[in-house]
């Protein structure tokens, strides 16, 4: 059983014992263990496994590596686990796999969108950007936004994400080393032997299953001896027993980051058939290396011709590692064509296993080389000075035509070849990508043909191909310097050099070879240069000639290496025609810049844990738990969880708030205020730094009482408030806003770390450690007075803003007297492992009063009917306390304040600034849109300004009706005038008011 | 993500310790009711944003909490130097920031 009519008999490192069953499109099928999806497609003679973006062309394999640009499927476990857009040359087999293709309908192989192709001269270069205009009539983007788009993005596209959650678990690890090796090929690991031997710590990462890069797709030659692939497996062995190197196989390298920073992604379970469940999926790993040895390779560019990209068209490299790792067969009838000596070597392989070889064609016209006299001592048909100019067939190539190139720069017909397979190979570019990444700059070898590592920006060494080493022999010995360097870079001595001896080889003498770019007929014919964005080089030619010069304009006009893949198989062909059509150099034209991710990095590895619950902290206050064993509902505030409201029986939001405001007003409220803000700031200089900070006056502050202070920034702008005791000379309890707490703490470090570092202050964050319990209402004192020990609470000794100490419920506590609702108010600060125990306490007297918990909604509420601002809902960055009514705030005659020298400028003495006032509506119930604008009529013309906008709305139960803070324009002036607030279903008339709409005079406040 | 020497911790700390704090040596005039409204403006908004080195604050926020200043290349994205708050801004010799 060899899973597959296109196996070979024997070779490769599959196991052909060892069957695999799969399906494709729902087609089951057999392969071997060892395959991947697109080797063991190619065992079954599928070739097209896709459509392509833009003209849904049939599509194949291309490649065998990450670079596949084609052969783009959909791998599905069950509803969450469903995978689009994985490279079918990096997808493990395993048994029961299911993959489906993409982009296509109903079928493979009859797809309707295939109609692009046919209509591909209504798509040329920059079509986004040159149709689909509507007609004029229309509102402006009306045909993009309601017709096209849709259109196109049903008909173009990848695969589709699944849509129920992803189920899998995504882990994350940091890491350090002395020495990352990027890539396990023949120079990777000689690097990380060599480092490893000099006695560094050492990460090899390498994104494929089975290390050993190149080594594995060799089928002779041999290093001091020994056949390659079993020098793989023994050096393999030998970095297993060092205790100091870490093996990471199925491992990208996708990012190149500042000082040293890799990531890397690990894929862990996708290759196995009932991953454990409890495993994580993928791992992310942040590795700090002292040195990185990038070993990435090089990799293999297509032939541009008409018609380049028909299934059965792949790169001759990935035939020879079909052939020579999974025992595949690209097809029967073979024509290998290209313009490097790679061709000869999959020629004289293919042929060893009994594919009829029907051509061997070279563009050069003579290439003297060794690997082309071992092909034509096999008798291999060479023609050299050939090129193809097109190929024909539907879903699979059968014919090729070949032309001759003549010295007028013209293409004579040289005939056709019948065949079911072209191997193709126009050179090999080096895969600078991670260096680029490191921000090296990149130089142009003229010779080569190619872009090389020039200047490091970075402790790294471009080892092997992706450096510029050309013949294994150069690439192991450039690998094992690399080690070396590296090793000597972190401080190692240099360790004694290992001898590789290599023999046999059959391969390119030049590694790279020039781009061979192509003169195509006149006519219809395509010759795709960027396979996954479907751009031809006509559409190149086309950008040029509308006058695009820079690659990084035509990149983005074109899309080319724009895809998934960012064009490693197609951006060195794109560089050659454009250079060509400009009659330029490559250098000159320029090149884009290589983007981390390398390849695609799936959002659950870049997530990790931190999804759901543990996306963010939720922090929750000690009386949290009594608030949800009453069926609170909550809201998020900052981090915060804070009880909304409290809903009893039946109770809609409207009927809890109104009721929770109105007892509140009637008899008494307990409200959880442990959110807010505190800051201890302590030293001989507090009331010094705290007069500078704010704009009150601290200094004449008694120790006992309490301030409302207003903090700004320095341009003038209110930016947080609260309340501020004064506990002894040189000790302050500051609370500011639940969202302000940390850049308060962090402005106040500031100055005093930087502006006034001679002043005495100590600061401390103490948010977390008081539980705060306000309690509110006529009843406020009869409910604490029982439970205070140690203070009198009567109005004279512990009068409206005032603190004094005490054990409430006997827990030592700071008993403030203050109000946020405009009653008698208490609020009681005990330290957070009592909050739970006092609450309890003071809410059971508050019910025997008559009174309830409540929440933040009715707090809200409460406070508008007094006109109290909430920072960030009456102010937005532009307002000064001016022009919120609280200029008496000011100490006017302190010197100096933050932002108090913006408040003289020109713009603040303004006597027409916005001025919070109060709103009412005619009809009682009719509720004003929060931020809905503010106009002096009804139906304002376009383009006229507002005079404000609506800042607070809410509906008073306790008044009877809505009530809303506004900013309007010189508002103070227009008390009693009518003004409009433009809603959805029309202007609604208010009068401009007092924004204290409860309790003017505050008696209330004294109870 | 940048590793960032603490001039106070005396070590080196990744970058997420860490918060930017906006360009150095802005200094705060000691009676800014003297500053006319132009010269009050350029303190408030106007900074340097250059091509090259940049002096700047850093807080290391979730270590030390000290506010310290740095010298950084923008171009190259490289830490220079740091230096405690109140030091004078060292000279570089001229090939540190030139790649």
């Amino acid at each position: 059983m060899s899973a597959g009519a296109f196996r070979t008999a024997t070779g490769g490192r599959i196991d052909r014992t060892h069957t695999l069953r799969f399906t494709f499109d729902g087609r089951p099928l057999q392969g071997c263990a060892g395959d991947t999806l697109a080797s063991a497609l190619l065992a079954n003679g599928r070739h097209l496994v896709g459509r392509s973006f833009k003209y849904h062309r049939p599509r194949g394999i291309v490649t065998s590596g990450s670079e596949e640009p084609n052969a783009l499927v959909t791998v599905v476990r069950d509803g969450g686990r469903t995978t689009p857009n994985l490279r079918a040359t990096q997808v493990e087999l395993y048994d029961g796999l299911t993959a489906i293709s993409q982009n296509r309908w109903p079928s493979l192989t009859r797809d309707l969108g295939a109609i692009n192709d046919k209509l591909s001269l209504m798509f040329p270069a920059g079509f986004y950007y040159k149709t689909f205009m509507g007609p004029r009539f229309l509102p402006e983007n009306w045909a993009w936004t309601k017709v096209f788009e849709p259109a196109i993005r049903r008909a173009a596209g990848l695969g589709r994400a699944p849509t129920s959650a992803d189920p899998d678990r995504y882990a994350s690890r940091y890491a350090h080393c002395d020495v990352l090796v990027a890539g396990a090929g023949p120079a990777g690991l000689a690097a990380a032997l060599a480092a490893a031997e000099a006695g560094a710590r050492v990460i090899v990462a390498d994104e494929q299953s089975e290390m050993g890069g190149s080594l594995l797709s060799a089928s002779r030659g041999a290093i001091n001896g020994v056949p390659t692939a079993q020098c793989a497996a023994d050096a393999l062995a030998q970095l297993a027993g060092h205790a100091r190197v870490r093996l990471l196989p199925r491992t990208t390298v996708f990012g190149y980051f500042a000082q040293n920073m890799a990531g890397l992604a690990e894929r862990i379970s996708d290759h196995d058939p009932s991953p454990d469940p409890e495993g994580p999926r993928e791992r992310l790993w942040q590795v700090r290396a002292r040195h990185v040895v990038i070993a990435t390779g090089a990799i293999e560019r297509p032939l541009v011709f008409s018609n380049n990209d028909r299934p059965g068209i792949m790169l001759a490299g990935a035939a020879l590692t079909y052939l020579n790792r999974y025992g595949v067969t690209p097809g029967q009838r073979a024509v290998i064509a290209g313009s490097h000596d790679g061709i000869y070597a999959a020629a004289l392989d293919l042929a060893g296993v009994g594919v009829e070889v029907a051509a061997v064609l070279d563009t050069r016209a003579d290439p003297q080389s060794a690997a082309m006299a071992a092909a034509l001592d096999a008798g291999l048909p060479i023609r050299t000075g050939t090129c193809i100019v097109g190929s024909r067939g539907h879903l699979r190539v059968s014919e090729i035509m070949i032309g001759a190139p003549m010295a007028d720069g013209s293409i004579r017909d040289a005939g056709r070849i019948p065949c079911d397979c072209l191997l193709m190979s126009g050179g090999w570019t080096p895969s600078v990508h991670l260096f680029s990444q490191s921000r090296g700059k990149l130089r142009f070898d003229a010779a080569a043909g190619v872009f090389l590592p020039g200047v490091s920006a970075q402790s790294e060494t471009s080892a092997g191909a992706c450096g510029g080493a050309s013949g294994l022999a150069a690439v192991i010995e450039s690998g094992a310097a690399a080690g070396r360097t590296a090793a000597q870079a972190c401080g190692f001595g240099l360790g004694r050099a290992r001898a590789y001896r290599v023999e046999g080889i059959l391969e390119a003498t030049e590694a790279t070879g020039h781009v061979n770019a192509p003169r195509l007929p006149q006519g219809m014919a395509k010759a795709f240069v960027d396979f996954q964005n479907d751009v031809t080089s006509r559409d190149l030619e086309l950008a040029a000639r509308e006058g695009f010069r820079s690659i990084e304009h035509i990149k983005r006009y074109t899309t080319t290496g724009m895809a998934t893949d960012q064009g490693k198989t197609s951006n060195m062909n794109a560089l050659a025609l454009v250079s060509g059509t400009l009659n330029t150099t490559v250098p000159d034209v320029g090149l884009t810049t290589f983007r981390q991710p390398y390849t695609p990095v799936t959002f659950g590895t870049l997530a990790g844990m931190a999804r759901g619950d543990l996306f963010d902290p939720i922090r929750r206050t000690s009386i949290d738990g009594w608030a949800q064993g009453k069926g609170a509902a909550f809201e998020d505030v900052g981090t915060w969880k804070r009880a909304w409201y409290f809903p009893r029986a039946k109770e809609d939001m409207h009927a809890a708030v109104a009721r929770e405001c109105r007892t509140v007003r009637a008899a008494v409220g307990v409200f959880d205020a442990s959110t807010l803000g505190k800051i201890e700031v302590v030293g001989p200089d507090a009331a010094e730094f705290l007069e500078r900070m704010y704009v009150n006056a601290f200094k004449a502050l008694k120790p006992g009482r309490c301030r409302y202070g207003i903090l700004l920034n320095e341009a003038g702008f209110v930016i947080d408030d609260g309340v501020i005791a004064r506990l002894a000379q040189d000790r302050f309890h500051v609370t500011t806003t639940t969202g302000g707490a940390a850049s308060v703490l962090n402005m106040m470090e500031d100055y005093l770390q930087t502006e006034w570092p001679d002043l005495q202050v100590w600061l401390t964050s103490t948010t977390e450690q008081w539980a705060v319990i306000a309690v509110q209402g006529p009843r406020a004192r009869d409910v604490i007075a029982p439970l205070v020990d140690g203070a009198d609470v009567g109005g004279e000794a512990l009068p409206h803003m005032s603190v004094c100490e005490a054990k409430v419920a006997g827990v030592p506590a700071r008993l403030f007297r203050v109000s946020f609702t405009g009653e008698l108010g208490f609020e009681i600060n005990v330290p957070v492992g009592a909050g739970r125990s006092v609450w309890e306490a003071v809410a059971a007297r508050v019910e025997d009063a008559g009174g309830c918990a409540y929440g933040t909604e009715a707090m809200h509420v409460l406070r508008a009917e007094k006109g109290y601002i909430i920072v960030g809902q009456e102010t937005d960055g532009t307002v000064i306390p001016e022009d919120l009514g609280l200029g008496w705030a000011i100490g006017k005659s302190k010197a100096d304040f933050v932002g108090r020298r913006s408040l003289v400028r020109p713009d603040m003495i303004r006597t027409d600034r916005k001025q919070l006032v109060g709103l009412l509506t005619r009809g009682r119930d009719v509720l004003l849109d929060d931020g809905a604008q503010v106009t002096s009529v009804a139906a304002p013309a376009k383009g006229t300004a507002a005079l404000g906008h609506v800042t607070s709305s809410y509906h008073s139960s306790v008044l009877g009706k809505s009530i809303a803070l506004a900013l309007v324009r010189g508002g103070r002036g227009l008390m009693g005038q009518r003004l409009h607030v433009p809603m959805p279903k029309g202007a609604v008339e208010v009068e401009v008011v007092s924004p204290v709409f409860y309790d003017p005079k505050g008696e209330k406040l004294n109870g | 993500m940048l590793l960032i020497h603490c001039p106070y911790c005396a070590m080196e700390r990744p970058e997420i310790e860490f918060r930017h704090a906006g360009e150095a040596h802005v200094a705060r005039a000691p009676d800014p009711s003297q500053l006319d409204d132009e010269t009050w403006a350029e303190f408030l908004y106007f900074r340097s944003n250059p091509k090259g080195v940049h002096a700047e604050r850093w807080r290391h926020v979730h270590g030390c909490g000290r506010f310290f200043n740095a010298l950084r290349d923008t171009v190259s994205d490289r830490l220079l130097v740091t230096y405690k708050a109140g030091e004078v801004r060292p000279e570089l010799p001229p090939q540190e920031h030139s790649r």
